[in-house]
C-alpha cells in the first residue's frame, strides 16, 4: 500500500457520454465469458460497502443453471451520508439500465429489476421515461431484455440484498440465512446478481473502456475509482468521486474546515476515526484501521470540535433501534441495550466501567447477528466508545 | 378518489393477486389515501387471497406504510445526524409552532401530519424533509415557513394537490 497517496480526482461516472446505444450493442455481442473476465481483470469490488468481487458474482450466476434468471440494481440507498445513487440515476440513468442489460446477457436474464427506495419516489417519473427508451432500443436491436422499478416503503433494512428479495416478494423486508447466496438463490429463488447503482455504472466504463483502464487507478486490493458523498462539518459538502487508497489525512486537508476531530467512514454502519489516526488510516478495500478492510459505501460525514460525540453515537443507536428488523434478539435486543446504556451512563446511573460491558455485548452482536445491521452495529459503537470514553461519561 | 373496494380491484388488475404484488397495491392504496384503514388491509387480503394477518403483519414492517389516519399533507423531517446538526430542532420548531401539532400528531382539519424520518440521502443539503413525495432541502425556519404556507394557501383555495 502506499502511503503519502495524494487525493485524485477522477471522473468516470458523471462523465456525459451519449453513447450507451453503441456500448450495448458491443458487448451483447460479446461472449459472457470474455466479458467476465473484463470484469475479473478490472478487480473491481462491489461499491456498496462489502466489496465482494463484481466479476466473480457474475461469473457463479452465469454458471448456473436455470431459465429464468434476475439481474437486480440495488437503489435502496438507506446508509446515513451516502446519496451517490440517486445522483447516479437522476444524472446518467443510461450507463446503469445499459449495465443491468449487459449482466443480463452474460448470466442469461431476461428482466432486470431496479429497487428504488420509497424516499427516492420523485425519481420515479423521469427513471421510467428512460427505461421506455431504453426497452424501446432493445427491441430495435432485437434483444430481448425487460427493466421494471420496485419501489421500497422507508425500510433501511431491505438495502441488505436478501431482505430486499423479501421485499419484493411481498413480505417483511426480514434478511434470509446465508447460505445459500443469491448468484444461486435469490429473488423468487432463481438465480440473481444484484448489484449496487455504483458498481454498476462502474461496469459500463470499464466495457468501454476496457479493464486496464479502470484496474490502473487506485492501489493494490482497491482498484478504480469510487463516488464520496461528503457531509457534515465541511465547507464543500457533495459528491466526489476519487481513486480509491487515499489517506484519510488528504482527505481531511482538501474537505475539512481546519477544525476535524473525527470522520465517520461508512456511514452510521462504518468506523469513526480520530484525528490522531488520520495518517494511518487508507481509504479503500485495505485499510490499516482494522486490519482487514474499511468499509467503503463512500459515506463520509466529518465533525469538527463543536461535536459531542455523545449526541452522535445516540443519534446512530436511535437510528439502528428503529431500523432493526426485528427478527434475531441479538439485534433487537442489543441495539435497544446499548441506546439504555449509554444513557444510563451519560446520567450517572451507571458507573464508567458499564461501557466496558457494553463493548462485549456489541462485540456478541457482531459474532451472533443474522444481518450485515446488527453486525456492524459494533463498528460505530467501539470505535466511537474506545476513542472518546470521556465524552461518552461527562 | 375512486372508492376504496375499487381501487383495491383496480390495482389488483393492473398489478396481478401474487403475493409479490403486495407491495405496489399497498403503496397504491397509500397513495390516494395516505394510510392503510384496517378495512383496506382486509380487502387487499380478500383480493389477494392472503390471511389478513400476512397483510397487516408485512405493511406494519414499512415505515411508509402508515396504519394510523394521516392528513393530506404527511410532512417527515429527516432526523438522522446530519440533519439533526445542521438545524433540525428549529425546523421541527418552526413546523410546530406554524401548525400547532407535535410530531406525530395530525392538524384538525386532516391537512398536514408531522412525522420524524431516518436519512432522506441529502446529508449534503441538511436539513431536509419530505412533503408527500416532494423533497425540500438546506430548510431554514423562514424557509419552512414559507414552503408551509404555500401548502396552506393551496388548501384554503381549494386547489389542486401538489402532487
Amino acid at each position: 500500500m502506499s502511503t503519502n497517496y495524494q487525493l485524485k480526482r477522477a471522473d468516470f461516472i458523471f462523465k456525459d457520454e451519449n453513447d450507451w446505444e453503441e456500448v450495448l450493442k458491443n458487448n451483447i455481442n460479446r461472449p459472457p465469458n470474455e466479458l467476465i473476465n473484463e470484469l475479473i481483470s478490472s478487480e473491481l469490488k462491489g461499491r456498496g460497502g462489502a466489496g465482494f468481487p463484481t466479476g466473480l458474482k457474475w461469473k457463479i450466476s452465469a454458471e448456473e443453471v436455470n431459465d429464468v434468471k434476475y439481474v437486480i440494481c440495488n437503489a435502496d440507498e438507506g446508509e446515513p451520508g451516502t446519496f451517490k445513487d440517486r445522483e447516479i440515476l437522476s444524472k446518467v440513468p443510461f450507463k446503469v439500465l445499459t449495465a443491468i442489460a449487459i449482466c443480463g446477457h452474460v448470466i442469461g436474464a431476461k428482466i432486470g429489476f431496479i429497487y428504488l427506495r420509497g424516499e427516492y419516489f420523485f425519481l420515479q417519473t423521469e427513471l421510467n421515461k428512460a427505461i421506455n427508451e431504453f426497452e424501446y432500443y432493445c427491441r430495435e436491436i432485437n434483444f430481448d431484455f425487460s427493466i421494471k422499478i420496485f419501489m421500497g416503503s422507508g425500510a433501511y433494512i431491505c438495502g441488505e440484498e436478501t431482505a430486499l428479495f423479501e421485499s419484493m416478494e411481498g413480505k417483511r423486508g426480514e434478511p434470509r440465512n446465508k447460505p445459500p447466496f443469491p448468484s444461486s438463490f435469490g429473488y423468487m429463488g432463481k438465480p440473481t446478481v444484484i448489484n449496487n447503482v455504483e458498481t454498476l455504472a462502474h461496469t459500463y466504463t470499464i466495457f468501454k473502456y476496457g479493464s486496464k483502464r479502470f484496474y490502473d487507478l487506485g492501489v493494490q486490493y482497491s482498484r478504480g475509482s469510487k463516488l464520496f458523498s461528503v457531509s457534515g462539518d465541511t465547507p464543500k459538502p457533495g459528491i466526489y468521486e476519487l481513486e480509491l487508497g487515499m489517506s484519510l489525512a488528504d482527505f481531511v486537508d482538501e474537505f475539512g474546515d481546519d477544525d476535524t476531530k473525527a470522520v465517520q467512514v461508512g456511514g452510521a454502519s462504518g468506523f469513526l476515526v480520530p484525528r490522531k489516526r488520520f495518517n494511518e488510516t487508507n481509504i479503500g478495500f485495505q485499510g490499516k484501521l482494522v486490519g482487514i478492510s474499511l468499509p467503503t459505501g463512500g459515506s463520509m460525514m466529518l465533525f469538527n470540535s463543536s461535536r459531542s460525540m455523545f449526541n452522535v453515537l445516540d443519534n446512530y443507536l436511535n437510528f439502528f433501534a428503529e431500523e432493526s428488523c426485528g427478527q434475531c434478539t441479538p439485534c433487537r435486543v442489543g441495539c435497544q441495550q446499548l441506546l439504555r446504556g449509554i444513557k444510563a451512563v451519560k446520567r450517572g446511573e451507571k458507573n464508567a466501567q458499564y461501557l466496558d460491558k457494553m463493548l462485549k455485548l456489541a462485540e456478541t452482536m457482531q459474532f451472533t447477528a443474522k444481518c450485515g445491521l446488527g453486525q456492524s452495529v459494533a463498528n460505530s459503537f467501539s470505535s466511537i466508545v474506545e476513542n472518546f470514553r470521556e465524552e461518552m461519561i461527562y | 378518489m375512486k372508492p376504496i373496494t375499487e381501487l383495491i380491484k383496480d390495482l389488483a388488475d393492473l398489478h396481478g393477486r401474487d403475493r409479490h404484488s403486495l407491495l405496489p397495491i399497498l403503496q397504491g392504496v397509500v397513495e390516494q389515501e395516505k394510510y392503510l384503514s384496517e378495512y383496506s388491509m382486509i380487502e387487499i387480503a380478500r383480493e389477494l387471497d392472503l390471511p389478513a394477518t400476512e397483510v397487516f403483519g408485512t405493511a406494519t414492517f414499512y415505515s411508509f406504510l402508515e396504519y394510523k389516519k394521516m392528513g393530506r399533507y404527511i410532512i417527515r423531517i429527516c432526523k438522522t445526524i446530519t440533519c439533526s446538526m445542521k438545524g433540525e430542532k428549529q425546523i421541527l420548531l418552526a413546523i410546530e409552532d406554524m401548525l400547532k401539532i407535535k410530531v406525530g400528531e395530525t392538524t384538525p382539519d386532516g391537512s398536514f401530519s408531522l412525522l420524524q424520518t431516518n436519512c432522506l440521502g441529502f446529508c449534503h443539503k441538511a436539513p431536509a424533509m419530505l412533503i408527500n413525495n416532494d423533497v425540500y432541502t438546506e430548510l431554514t425556519p423562514e424557509k419552512v415557513r414559507e414552503i408551509l404556507s404555500e401548502y396552506l394557501n393551496r388548501k384554503n383555495e381549494g386547489g389542486q394537490d401538489v402532487n
